[in-house]
């Protein structure tokens, strides 16, 4: 074999299997719209609005489930938020050089724990302290205040929104993490020189250079970390009660999202539109996973790239 | 350039610092010292969680026996064991060859189009919910291919959430390869896939065992997927064609479960998850060591 027919032999291969990932992507995407057809055209968009999940009847709404998302999505992000973007701080500006690197790395860590073990934690450690302690607390005091208060009534079971909202914080947070902390290092260091010359103090250099600088980046990596609460299936179905179809305003309402709803229900639904329903909630989030990390991924970008643009 | 006159209307005419402002960087400073620790004690916490509560359950027969049904005396994670060690390796050989052609083809193969369609497909992929690719295989080979729940789907559910990491991380590195290293091997009159794999791919070894670590250590952590696609089996099955239990599906069934032994059993299971990924990662990193040589 001469070496040009080699080469070609080789590029062939290398292209025939690089282009199995597209190709991977696109029949996802292509088999999951498929079957949601019926789905979608039976209930159109009032699927989205209406929570009615009832496979004897086949009327199927997954309003309660993609609530049940959105609030522990929330949740999870409000609680990891602060404390990632505190760490990626203190892990790029303040830590001393000795610290830095093992603990980055035991966050770091967090992301291979498995999502089953997690759910395991919260259902085992976590619900209890949440039931006997955290919630009746939390509806003695921020419970008694008007409005606000809405969202701590109610019987305390444990297992219910807050509690997969906490988990997910816990779980998002390596990821959070480590893309402020990639992006807060991209921040040129005479930004912080600068005001650190005019006679600021680290933290002001932080909040007055560094911060404004990397904003559009954090809001990157806060994007990503919704991306991945929303689709994150084990530890949520532990731990977040499973039984609602309710919406209402108090988080200790036990929840359903809807990856727990796939991962509940696929093997047992036999009847095809219920099936059809389910891909259906796949399908919605496949086109948020899609449409978010598109969109992040360009914003962190722009940033960590700086000026010169986007290579894609 | 607003942030320039807020600034210079912040810094004081004296330039001491006044107690105020020291306060308030000492605060700051221990509120980002304190999440960062924090963020970490919550690995410890969680670890030390899984070797505590997880010990009591492992002996011997633990790793050996197949799961007995509750209030027999007994039982383990042998299936489960087994299965996550079938489903991890036959996902590894069918995603690491395709991640490193992926990889090579974004850095190598720069010229075309198609590049950074790969790579961007990639991203996509590593974004997606694990539930979801669960679903694809499902329709794809459990209902339609295969015709039933089988090991076989599942190692490439595994095998699809594999992917993406190893090209994602093969291609970091392998851009770090020096470009006169390529130069070279063509000055000498190489063949590109001979510079490729002779030159690029060895100089880049030890960062791809890490990019196979990190897939596989993934992988064998992975319950969604294989809820839809191997299923689960009470019983020991090596048959490809067959479902199989892993060890994510067995920590499910235990903790689902009313029963307090079963939950000991579910913590013990995860202790050795936990080992088996340590262990996979260590094994596979040695050995890489090794062949270097």
């Amino acid at each position: 074999m001469t070496s040009r027919t080699a080469d070609r032999t080789f590029a062939v291969g290398v292209t025939a299997l690089a282009l199995l990932v597209p190709l991977t992507l696109a029949a996802i995407t292509l088999l999951v719209v498929l079957d949601s057809l019926p789905s979608i055209q039976r209930f159109g968009l009032s699927f989205l609005l209406t929570s009615t999940w009832d496979p004897v009847h086949a009327a199927f709404g997954a309003g309660a489930y993609l609530f049940g998302t959105l609030v522990t999505t929330a949740i999870a992000i409000a609680l990891a938020t602060p404390v990632a973007v505190g760490a990626a701080i203190y892990l790029t500006e303040y830590a001393p050089r000795a610290i830095r690197g093992p603990l980055a790395f035991l966050i770091e860590l967090l992301a291979y724990i498995p999502s089953i073990v997690y759910g395991l934690w919260g259902l085992f450690v976590l619900v209890p302290l949440f039931r006997s302690e955290i919630d009746p607390f939390l509806q003695r005091t921020v419970g008694q205040v008007p409005i606000i208060g809405a969202l701590f009534s109610g019987s305390i079971v444990g297992t219910d929104l807050l509690m997969g909202g906490v988990i997910l914080a816990v779980m998002v947070l390596p990821l959070l993490v480590a893309v402020t902390r990639e992006v807060l290092l991209a921040v040129p260091p005479a930004q912080r020189e600068g005001m650190i010359g005019l006679g600021a103090t680290r933290w002001e250099a932080i909040a007055g250079a560094v911060l404004p600088y990397a904003r559009v980046g954090i809001i990157g990596a806060v994007v990503l970390a919704v991306a991945r609460a929303f689709g994150e299936t084990m530890a949520v179905t532990l731990v977040a009660g499973n039984s609602s179809t309710t919406v209402g305003p108090s988080l200790f309402t036990p929840g359903y999202t809807m990856a727990s709803a796939i991962a509940n229900q696929f093997t047992e639904a036999s009847d095809p539109l219920h099936f059809s329903a389910l891909v259906e909630i796949a399908l919605v989030l496949l086109v948020v996973a899609l449409v978010i990390n598109t969109g992040a991924r360009l914003l962190i970008r722009r940033v960590a790239s700086g000026p010169q643009g986007l290579v894609l | 350039m607003s942030t320039a006159a807020s600034v210079m209307a912040r810094v004081p005419e004296r330039h001491a610092v006044s107690a105020r402002r020291r306060a308030r960087e000492r605060t700051m400073q221990a509120l980002v010292a304190l999440s960062a620790v924090g963020a970490a004690a919550l690995l410890v916490i969680i670890l030390g969680y899984v070797i505590v509560r997880g010990a009591p359950a492992l002996n011997l027969a633990f790793f050996t026996e197949r799961p007995l049904p509750f209030g027999v005396e007994g039982g383990g994670v042998g299936p489960a064991l087994v299965g996550t060690v079938i489903l991890s390796l036959l996902a590894g050989v069918i995603a690491i060859p395709i991640g490193i052609a992926s990889a090579i083809f974004v850095t190598e193969f720069r010229s075309g189009r198609l590049a950074p369609a790969v790579r961007f497909a990639a991203e996509l992929i590593a974004g997606l919910p694990s539930i979801v690719v669960g679903v694809f295989v499902w329709a794809f080979l459990v209902r339609g291919i295969i015709g039933h729940y089988a090991a076989l789907a599942g190692a490439i559910a595994l095998a699809i959430i594999m992917i993406p990491i190893v090209a994602r991380t093969v291609e970091e590195v392998l851009r770090l390869v020096p470009q006169s290293l390529r130069e070279a091997g063509l000055a000498l009159g190489a063949p590109r896939w001979r510079v490729v794999l002779s030159i690029v791919v060895p100089t880049a070894r030890a960062g791809i065992a890490t990019a196979v670590v990190l897939a596989v250590a993934r992988a064998a952590g992975e319950t969604a997927p294989l809820l839809l696609t191997a299923l689960g089996n009470l019983f020991f099955s090596t048959d490809l064609l067959k479902p199989v239990s892993a060890l994510p599906l067995q920590i499910y069934q235990y903790a689902a479960s009313p029963y307090d032994d079963w939950h000991t059993k579910a913590w013990g299971s995860s202790l050795v998850l936990v080992g088996v990924i340590a262990l996979l990662s260590l094994a596979l990193r040695l050995a890489i060591r090794r062949g270097a040589r």
